[in-house]
C-alpha cells in the first residue's frame, strides 16, 4: 500500500497561461514596446477611443492593435481605417482574451512587420467585466473602462477589474447632461477599490479628457520603453 | 461561465506539474486549490467543470478540495487588520481608510495535491523501489 504523496506547490491556479503570460512580455520588452491591455464591459467605447487616441498619437509613436473581437471583424475594420496594422484574434466563444491567443496574434503580427519597430502595442479585449482581469496577456499595463450610462454601482460589482486597473477611464461624459447620474459618486466606487490608479473623464465624441489621457499613456510608454526604463523585464508572478 | 476556461487553464497547469514526475504519471486523488474571495471565481461552479473536464482524463476521479479565503485588507494608517465590506465602500472601519493594502482575498492557488505513484511495473524485481515520499518544494 502506498500512502499517498502530498506536493506542496503554491502554484498560480492560472500558472499555465502565466507562464504564456510571461513569455509575451519577454517578446515586448526584446521589442522596447509598451503593451497596455484595453478592457471594458461590452460597447463601454474601446474601439471608439482608440480610433482618436491612434489618429492622436500616430504623429510620434508607432503602433499597432490585437483586436479581440468576439464575433466579428467590424471593430478591426474600422481600426484599419485610422491607418495602423490590426490583427484580429479570433478568440472563438471565449469571453476573454488569454496569453496564448495573443501569443497566436503576434505571430501574425510577425508577418507583416517587425515588431521592434514598434513603440505601443493595443490589446483591446474582449468586452467582459469579470475574467479578463484574472487572464494576464503580458501587458505592461491594464486600462479598465467604464462609461457614464453604466451606472455608478459597477465597481462595486466588478471590483477585480477595476482593483487590477493601472488606469480608469470614464467614457462617454459628452452623455453627462441627459443622464441622472453623478461622476462623482462613479469616482468615488473607483477609488473605493483602488485607490492608486489613474482615474480620467474622457468623451470620444467630444474629445474631452482625450490630452490627459494621451499624457498617461505617454508616461507609461517612456517608464516601460524610455532612456530610463528597466533594462531587465521583471517577472510577472509572484505566487 | 469563465469557469469552464479557468478549468481548463488549471489543468494545463497541472500538466506542468505532472511533468516533475515524467515518465509515471501520478494518480492525482484530491487537488488542494485556495481561492480567494475578491476574485473572479466562483467554488461551486469550479467544482462543477472540474469534474466535466477531467473526465476520461489522467485526472479522471480527481476531486477539487477548496478552501475559500477571506477578503482582509490592512488599513494604512494604524496597520491593522480587518474585513473590507463592499457596502462601507471597503474602507477601513477603525480609521476610515481606503483600501489600499490587500493581505489576502486575491488568491487563486494550487495549494497541494495529493496523489499515489503507479506500483513498479516488474512485479518479479527484487528491489522494487517505494515510491519516494519526498516533497515538492513550496515554489
Ligand atoms: N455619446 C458617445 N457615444 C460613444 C462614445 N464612445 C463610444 N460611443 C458609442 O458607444 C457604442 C459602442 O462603442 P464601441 O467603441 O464600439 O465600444 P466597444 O467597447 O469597443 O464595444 P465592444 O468591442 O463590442 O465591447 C457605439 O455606438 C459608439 O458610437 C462617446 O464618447 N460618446
Ligand atoms: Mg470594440
Ligand atoms: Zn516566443
Ligand atoms: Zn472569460
Ligand atoms: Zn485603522
Amino acid at each position: 500500500m502506498h500512502m499517498p504523496l502530498e506536493d506542496t506547490l503554491g502554484l498560480n491556479l492560472l500558472a499555465a497561461n502565466q507562464h504564456q503570460a510571461e513569455h509575451n512580455r519577454e517578446h515586448f520588452d526584446a521589442w522596447q514596446l509598451l503593451c497596455l491591455n484595453v478592457m471594458s464591459s461590452p460597447g463601454a467605447g474601446k474601439t471608439s477611443l482608440l480610433e482618436r487616441s491612434l489618429a492622436a498619437l500616430a504623429t510620434d509613436l508607432q503602433m499597432a492593435v490585437l483586436e479581440g473581437d468576439m464575433t466579428t471583424q467590424l471593430d478591426a475594420e474600422r481600426l484599419e481605417a485610422v491607418g495602423v496594422p490590426v490583427v484580429p484574434i479570433t478568440t472563438g466563444r471565449a469571453c476573454h482574451l488569454d496569453a496564448a491567443m495573443v501569443s497566436g496574434g503576434l505571430k501574425l503580427l510577425k508577418q507583416r512587420l517587425d515588431p521592434a519597430s514598434l513603440d505601443l502595442l493595443w490589446v483591446e479585449n474582449v468586452g467582459n467585466l469579470v475574467c479578463p482581469a484574472e487572464f494576464e496577456v503580458g501587458e505592461h499595463r491594464k486600462v479598465a473602462l467604464l462609461s457614464v450610462t453604466e451606472g455608478d454601482d459597477k465597481p462595486l460589482k466588478y471590483p477585480v477589474m477595476f482593483r487590477e486597473a493601472h488606469c480608469v477611464l470614464i467614457t462617454k461624459t459628452d452623455l453627462l447632461p441627459y443622464l441622472p447620474v453623478d461622476i462623482a459618486r462613479i469616482e468615488a466606487h473607483i477609488r473605493a477599490v483602488n485607490p492608486r490608479c489613474a482615474v480620467i473623464r474622457v468623451s470620444a465624441s467630444s474629445g474631452e479628457g482625450l490630452a490627459a489621457w494621451h499624457g498617461w499613456v505617454r508616461d507609461q510608454q517612456a517608464a516601460v520603453c524610455g532612456p530610463f526604463a528597466r533594462a531587465t523585464s521583471p517577472t510577472l508572478v509572484t505566487a | 461561465m469563465h469557469e469552464v476556461d479557468m478549468t481548463k487553464c488549471l489543468v494545463l497547469s497541472m500538466q506542468e506539474w505532472r511533468q516533475q514526475h515524467d515518465p509515471v504519471t501520478p494518480q492525482v486523488q484530491t487537488v488542494h486549490l485556495q481561492v480567494g474571495t475578491f476574485t473572479c471565481v466562483e467554488p461551486d461552479q469550479l467544482v462543477t467543470t472540474w469534474r466535466a473536464a477531467v473526465r476520461g482524463s489522467w485526472l479522471d476521479g480527481a476531486e477539487l478540495a477548496i478552501e475559500t479565503v477571506p477578503l482582509v485588507g490592512r488599513c494604512v494608517l494604524c496597520n491593522g487588520t480587518y474585513s473590507p465590506d463592499p457596502q462601507q465602500a471597503y474602507r477601513s472601519p477603525c480609521c476610515n481608510q481606503p483600501m489600499e493594502e490587500i493581505v489576502s482575498g486575491r488568491e487563486l492557488r494550487i495549494r497541494s495535491v495529493d496523489y499515489r505513484l503507479p506500483e513498479p511495473a516488474s512485479p518479479s524485481a527484487t528491489t522494487a523501489p517505494q515510491a519516494p515520499l519526498a516533497t515538492a518544494a513550496a515554489v
